[in-house]
């Protein structure tokens, strides 16, 4: 208590000087909706009634939120406080966006493995607001008993189980990692050994693929599970027991009755299945003008009425530990159901080393649930593809010599240039006689992609000779090339080796573009000719999945792809044929990804190739028609070479629009089976922001990438040539 | 012309039906995800809503924020300001560039098509760094202008390269015709050139709409104003960290196209109906 007051009379001071003018507001950012919202405004108004000082919420979405974080705070753009969960704590403290509060936190006000989550070498960043973990979610009509072990939950799960009729026992979000963690630590499975390095080929990690294996295989619980099939089918009655957090209460229909228990012991080990423990903090701004005030208001979160107001309107489980003494609180079944559940929870670290177990093995959960790997070979799967990802930091490189051999390359190559060029007969104002207008014409939008497009371009091409770790950029030379093009830790036919990725990238971008060209000049041709009957209704609804944004679009792809509830499988059943699995091969992987980029590619060819083929005079076909050709041979003669100047650069373009289609492939296949679908783009993604922000390497993958779509360019400048000439 | 037979028009509506089926049956799905009381997905194949309510669409129209204001108007606003003048800009900007690379002759214009080129080759996820720190330099954070300076310059290389490819078709006897008929340079371009180049500057014309229009990483990113945010940012606010508001996302993301697909439809009369464009009759 007396912390707090002096922490009140601090904040005094630091205001006193500004008393008699209106200090400025404070600036929260968080990505919460709905009730958490809610909760969260009435708190900050408890905090500006306290205090007099005003707060700014912006409410962002959480796709885009760490990365404007990580942006904004550095240019001093950023906000005083913000809520992020501490997941990604380390990387912030990296990059120096926080401001440690190890001297103004109070650990007793707190539960201490929250406390424990936000810190980082011995300091402790942010006031723990909430916890998040995974209990089980019951549905009391269909199980009256919660089983307590995992032995009375084999029993019971086949008597409420009815696969035939879509009806299963229980369904989580099997493919992902974080929920299945609590399996593996329940089958005494390590996930870091003692050295601190994540260990996946453990006889736990193989004991726990199997027991879910099994849940599968005998149809207790429906494949390919995503949140929102979680949802439907516990909201129908269909599903008797799911796992998921606390957000999932606001997710349940008025109709279902449920409970919520913590998740039952393992029978074999003796061990609770213990789900990881997320926590919830407000942070600090390192960049703060209003140091003291901002601590304040991070801290009056977390605290008191703030904790009050948020479990009871924001539903969350509070990390303040008077909280539980209000009476409301005692009273939430929820909340302190939750707060039981999560008693065993294991804090998730925050260090670098658990981002890295991530994709290692939501690959090794993949490979086991869809794919036919065993259970025992899993771990080695995961193990492979963790010391792949796993990059030291290649030896620093001394940038001088590069900085030489850059300067006397552009030296010697413009000396070579002017001593080379032929002897012009003509001067320069004789050869371009109208260069004054050019420039003016040109230098508006030359400027301005100078700027904007060309500085971050070179920018973009540096990066790639540094190597990107938690905001320390060091210079490594050419070492990141060398790592990708000598395909370290994988053969060069596998997936994830540049040159497997290579083909499969060239593969996509040419049957996208020969399928989008095709197509839709095919539809041009036809919705061209002005005898067509409501040409212009079709035009309009072709046109429609060009419109619609295609990160809507390619969502809905991926539900109708789903192995057992996806409309195409729904129609391949009514035509008698077997349903496909499509994201466990790479071929109906790929397949599916390319339905979804022709179905979203086409219409602009399409539109392109109706601007063309206006542009050809109807009167040669006319004469065509007097001479005697058939359709083809106008097609051929005078169609296609009259289009080609305005329809070559929209191919050109859609090729290199597909080859760096990420959208797709992210939402569509993920990349799975095991990466295999990924293009380069997607991989330099991946490395860019999945895997501990690689950012030099991801700037090399595009280097690559540009290297190999100057190729391509080379190849299609000479395709332009004859026009040129003409 | 010989009018087609009755069967072939039949093949060709029926096929055509066919195309826009396949075409609309994933639309339909975003359709029935926003007209269906329930926020989760259905399990059949049937694209059609079972029962239907217009909640999430009053919810995302007329809803309040958090704070009790009534945010969805700015936002459109907001969004058409930023589409609206990154046509603008972006087709003011390439049409002249596109006319100078067709016409005139002058020092760097292969090297500057295929700069242009190039451009659209490197990932743009690794750029926003840059092009933050160099807004902020230029002041231009937190700014509409910024982020309609962004959008014009990173949809120009597709619309200077559109047009170029247009202007290259056009016979450049029109224009002689007009400098003999005592035109200036000038007056050539806006009264001879732009005029027969209308299909093309719709497309690329929609082309920039839609950049603008649907983006929302640099729209979320670089503005910190929830009354500014362009719509697509509103969008994707429905979508949680944990959690999904199907309903709600749906029916935003239809809202959120509605105005591109009538712009499509207004300047298909350009495209349309522009008989004499582009061709060497006039």
């Amino acid at each position: 208590m007396s912390r707090w007051l002096a922490l009140v009379l601090l904040a005094l001071a630091g205001s006193a000087h500004a008393a008699e003018a209106q200090p400025a507001p404070l600036k929260l950012w968080h990505a919460y909706r709905g009730g958490e919202e809610a909760a969260l405004l009435q708190a900050t108004t408890l905090f500006t009634e306290k205090t007099g000082v005003q707060v700014d919420m912006l409410a962002l979405p959480y796709d885009v939120y760490a990365s404007k974080l990580t942006n904004a705070i550095p240019h001093g753009a950023g906000p005083d406080v913000f809520i992020f969960n501490h997941e990604r704590l380390r990387n912030f403290q990296g990059q120096n966006l926080l401001a440690p509060t190890t001297g103004t936190l109070v650990r007793d006000d707190y539960f201490a493995n929250t406390v424990q989550a936000l810190e980082v070498d011995g300091q402790v960043y942010g006031y723990p607001m909430s916890l998040k973990s995974l209990a089980l979610y019951v549905n009391t009509k269909l199980v009256p008993r919660p089983p307590t072990t995992t032995a009375e939950l084999l029993a019971l799960l086949p008597t409420v189980s009815k696969p035939e009729e879509g009806r299963f026992g229980l369904a989580y979000e099997s493919g992902d990692f974080y929920f299945h963690a609590p399996f593996l630590f329940g089958f005494d499975g390590p996930l870091f050994d003692a050295t601190g390095r994540a260990s996946f080929d453990t006889p736990g990690m193989a004991r726990s693929l199997a027991f879910v294996k099994k849940l599968q295989d005998e149809r207790m619980m429906p494949q390919e599970v995503s949140g929102a099939l979680v949802k439907t089918l516990f909201n129908d009655g269909r599903v008797a027991m799911t796992i998921s957090g606390p957000w999932f209460a606001g997710e349940i229909a008025p109709s279902v009755q449920y409970r919520v228990v913590a998740l039952p012991t393992v029978s074999e080990t003796g061990t609770p299945m213990k789900p990881f423990l997320g926590v919830e903090a407000a942070f600090v701004s390192s960049r703060t003008e209003q140091a003291a005030r901002a601590h304040e208001l991070a801290r009056f979160l977390s605290l008191g009425e703030a904790s009050r107001v948020r479990t009871t309107v924001g539903r969350q489980i509070p990390a303040d530990v008077a909280a539980y003494q209000f009476q409301e609180v005692k009273d939430d079944t929820l909340i302190s159901s939750f707060r039981e559940a999560a008693r065993d929870a294991t804090p998730m670290p925050n260090t670098l080393e658990m981002a890295r177990v991530w994709e290692p093995m939501k690959l090794t959960l993949r490979a086991v649930l869809q794919g036919g790997t065993r259970p025992e070979d899993a771990g080695a799967l995961a193990d492979r593809r963790y010391r792949a990802l796993h990059r030291e930091r290649p030896p620093e490189a001394n940038p001088m010599p590069w900085l030489t051999l850059a300067g006397v390359m552009v030296l010697g190559g413009g000396t070579a240039w002017v001593l080379r060029r032929p002897a012009q007969s003509q001067t320069f104002r004789q050869r371009y006689p109208d260069v004054s207008r050019a420039v003016t014409y040109v230098a508006p939008a030359a400027a301005g992609l100078l700027v904007l497009v060309f500085i971050p371009f070179a920018v973009g091409l540096a990066l790639s000779l540094f190597h990107h770790d938690a905001g320390q950029y060091t210079f490594v030379g050419l070492a990141n090339f060398v790592d990708i093009l000598a395909s370290r830790g994988y053969s060069i036919t596998e997936p994830l080796s540049f040159y497997f990725t290579l083909a499969v990238t060239l593969l996509w971008a040419l049957v996208n573009v020969v399928l989008h060209v095709s197509i839709g000049l095919g539809l041009a041709l036809i919705l061209k000719d002005p005898l067509l009957k409501m040409r212009g209704v079709y035009r309009v609804l072709l046109i429609i999945p060009w419109a619609v944004p295609n990160y809507i679009t390619a969502l809905m792809w991926k539900g109708m792809f789903h192995r057992q509830f996806g409309a195409i499988n729904g129609l391949l059943v009514a035509l008698d044929l077997e349903p496909v699995s499509w994201f466990t091969r790479f071929s109906t992987a790929f397949a599916a990804n390319v339905a979804t980029n022709t179905w979203l590619g086409f219409p602009f060819m399409m539109v392109v190739a109706l601007g063309a083929l206006q542009s050809i005079p109807q009167e040669l076909y006319e004469a065509a028609e007097v001479d005697g050709a058939s359709k083809w041979t106008q097609f051929r003669r005078i169609t296609l070479p009259l289009l080609k100047p305005a329809m070559l650069p929209a191919v050109i373009l859609g090729s290199v629009w597909t080859f760096n289609m990420f959208n797709i492939i992210y939402l569509v296949s993920g990349g799975e089976p095991g990466g295999a679908t990924d293009i380069l783009v997607s991989e330099a993604f991946r490395w860019a922001f999945q895997r501990n922000e690689q950012y030099g390497f991801a700037a090399a993958y595009s280097v690559l990438i540009f290297v190999v779509l100057m190729g391509w360019s080379v190849f299609t400048r000479r395709l332009m040539k004859p026009e040129e000439a003409s | 012309m010989k009018k087609p037979s009755g069967l072939k028009m039949a093949l060709i509506h029926m096929g055509l039906s066919l195309m826009c089926m396949v075409t609309l049956y994933p639309v339909l799905w975003v359709v029935k995800m926003a007209l269906s009381p329930s926020d989760s997905m259905s399990l059949t194949a049937n694209p059609f809503p079972d029962a239907v309510t217009f909640d999430h669409f009053r919810d995302v129209l007329l809803g309040s924020d958090a704070q009790g204001r009534w945010v969805f108007g700015r936002q459109v606003m907001a969004s058409f300001i930023v589409s609206g003048a990154t046509t603008v800009v972006g087709l003011t900007l390439a049409v002249t560039a596109a006319y100078a690379l067709s016409r005139f002759k002058f020092p760097g214009k292969e090297g500057g098509m295929q700069a242009l080129l190039v451009t659209q080759m490197f990932p743009a996820t690794l750029m926003l760094v840059p092009i933050y720190g160099i807004l902020q330099k230029l002041r231009l954070l937190d700014s509409l202008t910024g982020l309609v300076l962004v959008y014009a310059t990173t949809a120009l290389p597709f619309c200077i390269w559109m047009l170029k490819g247009y202007f290259d078709t056009l016979p450049r006897e029109l224009e002689e015709a007009a400098v003999m008929d005592g035109a200036s340079p000038f007056q050539v371009f806006i009264k001879v050139v732009l005029p027969l180049a209308r299909p093309a500057l719709a497309v690329t014309a929609l082309f920039s709409f839609m950049t603008a229009w649907n983006e929302f990483v640099l729209a979320a990113t670089l503005i910190n104003d929830p009354t500014r945010f362009t719509l697509p940012v509103a969008l994707q606010r429905y979508v949680g960290e944990y959690k999904v508001e199907w309903g709600k996302f749906a029916a935003c993301a239809l809202i959120v196209s509605a105005p591109v697909m009538a712009l499509f439809f207004a300047l298909q009369k350009h495209l349309v109906g522009g008989l004499t464009a582009g061709g060497v009759k006039g």
